[in-house]
């Protein structure tokens, strides 16, 4: 048993339903009681898609069950297929009915409907939604395409001349994180190297869709969580190669585009990738000021190599989300905008091994859980400056008061911008930066404030925060925040309120003296160096903090 | 902890589509002005009763809501809070695994030592609801067992703690009150809100059911009335104002502000529903000998009026005198209320059922604000408790010159849909998962589950119920692209 107060992930059928929705042509029959249903609203309020979700529910309740709830289904499906006239009847169980037994599938393939039916059988008591889409779209995917798959070792047919090189997008769906922005913007990216984007899956294709997967020379696997077993399957069945470099942010997006180019083996796409790639760092100069270019040249490496980025160095940024994006945010955070990271994980058990390697490369222990607690505890013990996550994390940072952006699912409202706002390719990267660092200080203002921090202006700290830094405005909305430590306490009055006797001891008392230099400490970073402070002195042992405390500690805490 | 569920008879078509708590719409007790009530079977389009969890837990303020149940009700719960609102809230899901799943004895150990690791990180909570769910019921996982067993445990570990003179003895619970075992451990109580038996607002009445055990007797002799239902601090408050003027009392409300102050049930006590949702609480309230009164429901002037009435009349009290008090503010929600008429006055408007509360708000619209209604689609029908509201209903019935409207209990929610797009009403009253899609084909919506959200009943939110649906209109009719 799990107690859960917040679930980063649906159960499986939600999975299903995501990629049924994302398609069209493909309808869900859901064995369910009525409550489930509410599932159509995530896809009508979140997503605000102006249709249904393409699913129907048995609704079975209390008195079908002292019957036999087969009768419900055939009824519910033969209704479902005379008014929806899907293409591919999909049925699922919801967890209720999995411990039924009713064989739902089989009940509905045994009425002889005149189009394919295909039961997903989703284990929903041991896997959870993003599982469960992955392998919907890989039964899917191969309930279509067995019939046509060639005798294993046959060799793959040869482009015909003159043909450009074709590759497929596998991944997007329904309530995916960006999922309708990356498409557009890898689709330009791909156009701009002369490679043929073929079909677009599972997001707006049809069932005749799939069925032309296997013409396309490779697939690109954009989220792996989604497509990547369906890429596997692909390339053991059809002899078809995929892509793996994600292409989330420049370093990634550069990975990307050569990776495209040696799959896509032809001499023009490889030129063009190539010059598109360095285009990307191709000095200051004209980056970002260029106009009506042919293709998006990203601003992203010159604004973070300009003065003004200065301050990001080594700011503490803690990442958790799915792994695609958490993998991503890392790289981004470490080596494109030169700020430390100090956490890392994922909601996402059958992702963590990629994770946990990653956060190796760090000198980090991934922190993979989908409790929402153990993640909130990890943020305030690695005292962040940053925090991207999901929007559970966006929560908890808001009542530590510290800046967030939200760089993974699950879909909240906010995550569906009205403008185009991708996270993949050289676009995205320029998204990334703006989102990311809006939420800190702008540097030279940080800078300002330093300088002039003894200003009797700049004394009345709720000035500041309401005018000058809309952004961290919860700090000082969150009196539970550790940053928020009275400082109106009376010089002598130790600052930590007293707890209980055996705790005393150990707990460093503040000289007077050291209390009043602390307070000259710009109050944005005040809580920080008092929490460092003790803990310093606590490690040796000391039982005073004077003034010269305060200094070893920010001498031994110091970048 | 499986209700009793007699399925009622069936009424019409297909399957007899209500929430099947034993008492509704059983012709054994219908009125004997019958109103014509269509009954229809098919794919629902509703939350289940665990959604009711979303404003107890607010309005039950030292309580939390232990879901047992599946990743399902995790999800649903959470959706339904207003998609990850946050703080920490006072419910969450022990979600059912595997194992659980194997061997019951087992599941009982986990949950256990789930609530002890609850209990133990918020140790203000004076009473905590076990809530059963579909999985949790289909598996036979006995939750009211599951309660007996953890409230014993509890006292017996305060009776260890009792006899250790060092141990500190946590503060105990104020005189007079309940809800809170010995020790200040919390009291454990468990209720139903699967979608196997519930609807939405149901979630409420089994909830209330539990708890009605716990309430103490009330001093002997006491007459006293008793509010039942949610009602939001204010509507409590304005009505408390006019119990008094009116001379009614003791008043008190259950659900409570707080599990702490449970309010006394016995003979002599009179029930008065707020909301029509509320069956089962009502049978069990009767079950310790308060009587229930016959009213409509405070939804709108008329309504109102009414129901202060038949407290009244059980008061013994003369007419002219409730008139007087009742007047004043029955005015001011008339002149409020004019501005809206105007602007709703011929809208034609068609409700899904969602809340349960569709045949009372169809009836007030109809009636004070002149619209047309199409259909009031409802989940289910309780006749025992609508009894009240017959006169204001039949009157909006066909033969009444002010027009009519039909009742449907259940129904399909595609056939629905078909209706609603070949009658293409000025307004549609839906839950959240339809109201964008039809939006999208250019119908105007409101939103079903701000009805039960929103302070709607009394005199004074009267106007402000109205404006919930002028809203969507004036919102349409200003937009301009
Ligand atoms: S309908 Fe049943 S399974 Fe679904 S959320 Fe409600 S209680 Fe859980």
């Amino acid at each position: 048993m799990e107690l859960a107060v917040w679930t980063y992930e649906g159960p499986t059928h939600m999975g299903a339903l995501r990629v049924a929705t994302a398609m069209r042509g493909v309808h869900c029959l859901l064995h369910a009681p009525q409550g489930d249903s509410y599932a159509d609203l995530l896809f009508t309020m979140i997503e605000r898609r102006p249709g249904r979700p393409p699913v129907s529910y048995t609704s079975f309740q209390q008195r079908d069950l002292g019957r036999s709830t087969a009768d419900l289904i055939k009824e519910a499906a033969r209704a479902t297929y005379e008014r929806f006239r899907p293409e591919v009847l999909l049925i699922g169980e919801s967890c209720t009915a999995e411990l039924l037994q009713d064989q739902a599938g089989s009940l509905v393939r045994g009425l002889g409907l005149p189009v394919p039916v295909l039961p997903l059988d989703l284990p929903s008591w041991s896997r959870k939604e993003t599982w469960g889409a992955g392998e919907t779209f890989h039964r899917l995917a191969r309930a279509l395409l067995k019939p046509r798959a060639p005798v294993p070792g046959a060799p793959r047919p040869a482009r015909a001349p003159g043909q450009p090189p074709r590759a497929n997008l596998l991944g997007p769906i329904a309530l995916g994180f960006r999922c309708r922005d990356d498409v557009t913007a890898v689709s330009r990216l791909l156009a701009a190297i002369g490679v043929e984007v073929h079909v677009v899956a599972p997001l707006g294709a049809r069932p005749t869709d799939l069925l032309r997967l296997p013409e396309a020379d490779f697939n690109i696997c954009l989220y792996p969580e989604i497509a990547e077993s369906t890429c596997a399957w692909l390339e053991r069945t059809f002899r078809q190669p995929w892509v793996r470099a994600v292409p989330i942010g420049i370093g990634a997006t550069r990975d990307f585009l050569a990776e495209v180019a040696r799959l896509a083996n032809e001499p023009g796409v490889t030129a063009a990738a190539t010059r598109l790639a360095d285009s990307a760092t191709a000095g200051a100069s004209e980056i970002g000021f260029a106009t009506g270019a042919a293709a998006y040249a990203p601003r992203l490496p010159w604004y973070s190599q300009s003065v003004d980025a200065t301050y990001l160095t080594g700011k503490r940024v803690f990442i958790f989300g799915d792994a695609t994006h958490a993998l991503a945010a890392a790289r981004i955070v470490d080596r494109e905008l030169g700020m430390r990271v100090v956490g890392l994980g994922t909601y996402l058990r059958e992702q963590a091994r990629p994770v946990r390697e990653a956060a190796r490369q760090y000198g980090l222990e991934a922190l993979i859980t989908a409790d929402y607690l153990e993640v909130e505890a990890c943020i305030a013990a690695s005292h962040p400056e940053l925090v991207l996550g999901t929007q559970m994390e966006r929560h908890v940072a808001k009542r530590l008061g510290i800046p967030c952006a939200v760089i993974s699912g699950p879909a909240h409202v906010q995550d569906f911008p009205a403008r185009h706002a991708p996270q993949m390719g050289f676009e995205g990267a320029d998204v990334i930066f703006d989102t990311w660092i809006g939420p800190l200080m702008m540097g030279l203002e940080e800078h300002l404030l330093t300088m002039f921090r003894g200003d009797f202006e700049f004394g009345a700290e709720p000035a500041i925060t309401a005018e000058s830094l809309p952004a961290t405005a919860a700090v000082s909305q969150a009196p539970a925040s550790p940053e928020r430590v009275p400082d109106t306490t009376a010089g002598f009055a130790p600052a930590v309120p007293p707890k209980a006797a055996d705790e005393v001891v150990n707990d460093p008392i503040w000289d007077p003296l050291a209390e009043n230099e602390l307070k000259k400490i710009p109050f944005f970073v005040r809580g920080k160096a008092r929490r460092n402070t003790e803990c310093f002195a606590r490690e040796r042992g000391i039982a005073t903090i004077t003034v010269e405390t305060l200094y070893d500690a920010k001498a031994h805490f110091g970048r | 902890m499986t209700l009793a569920s007699v399925p009622p008879p069936a009424m019409a078509e297909g399957r007899q589509a209500n929430g099947s708590p034993l008492e509704t719409s059983s012709p054994r007790e219908a009125s004997s002005r019958d109103l014509p009530v269509v009954c229809e079977g098919g794919q629902r389009q509703a939350f289940c009763g665990l959604a009711g969890i979303v404003w107890l837990h607010r309005k039950l303020q030292d309580t939390f809501f232990l879901v047992v149940g599946s990743r399902t009700c995790a999800h649903m719960l959470q959706s339904a809070a207003g998609v990850m609102i946050f703080a920490a809230p006072r419910f969450a899901t022990a979600i059912l695994e595997e194992r659980d799943l194997a061997g019951l004895a087992d599941a009982n150990a986990e949950l256990d030592r789930v609530v002890t690791r609850l209990l133990e990180r918020r140790p203000d909570i004076a009473t905590l609801f076990l809530v059963g769910t579909c999985p949790s019921e289909v598996i036979k996982l006995d939750l009211h067992k599951a309660a007996e067993r953890l409230n014993q445990a509890f006292q017996a570990q305060a009776q260890a703690d009792a006899t250790q003179p060092n141990q500190p003895i946590p503060p105990q619970g104020l005189p007079g009150t309940t809800g809170v075992s010995p020790a200040g451990r919390p009291r454990v109580l468990a209720y139903s809100g699967s979608g196997l038996e519930t609807t939405f607002t149901q979630g409420e009445d089994t909830c209330l059911e539990a708890l009605v055990p716990d309430l103490p007797a009330p001093p002997a002799g006491e007459s006293s009335l008793l509010v039942v239902g949610t009602l939001a601090d204010v509507v409590e408050d304005q009505f408390s104002r006019l119990f008094a003027e009116l001379g009614i009392g003791p008043v008190r409300f259950f659900p409570p502000r707080s599990a702490r102050a449970l309010p006394p049930v016995g003979p002599g006590t009179r029930l008065l529903l707020a909301q029509p949702f509320l069956g089962r609480a009502a049978r069990a309230l009767e079950a310790r000998g308060a009587e229930l009164l016959t009213a409509p429901f405070p939804i709108g002037i008329e309504g109102t009026r009414g129901w202060f009435a038949s407290a009244a009349q059980a008061w013994g009290l003369a007419a002219d005198r409730v008139e007087a008090v009742l007047a004043k503010p029955a005015a001011r929600a008339g002149q409020a209320l004019a501005r809206y008429r105007e602007q709703l006055a011929g809208k034609r408007i068609a409700f899904f059922p969602d809340s349960q509360l569709e045949a009372l708000i169809a009836r007030f619209l109809q009636q004070e604000c002149d619209m047309e209604i199409l259909v009031a689609g409802v989940p289910y029908f309780d006749r025992r408790l609508m009894a009240g509201e017959i006169d204001l209903l039949s009157r909006a019935l066909p033969g009444h010159p002010a027009g009519s409207f039909g009742v449907v209990e259940g129904g399909d929610v595609d056939r629905q849909l078909d209706t609603v797009r070949a009658a293409r009403p000025d307004l549609t009253v839906c839950g959240l998962g339809l109201a964008n899609p039809l939006e999208a084909e250019g119908l105007t919506t409101k939103w079903s589950i701000e009805l039960v959200f929103s302070p709607i009943q009394g005199f004074e939110q009267a106007a402000d119920l109205a404006e919930l649906f002028a809203r969507p209109l004036t919102r349409r009719a200003r937009l301009r692209f």
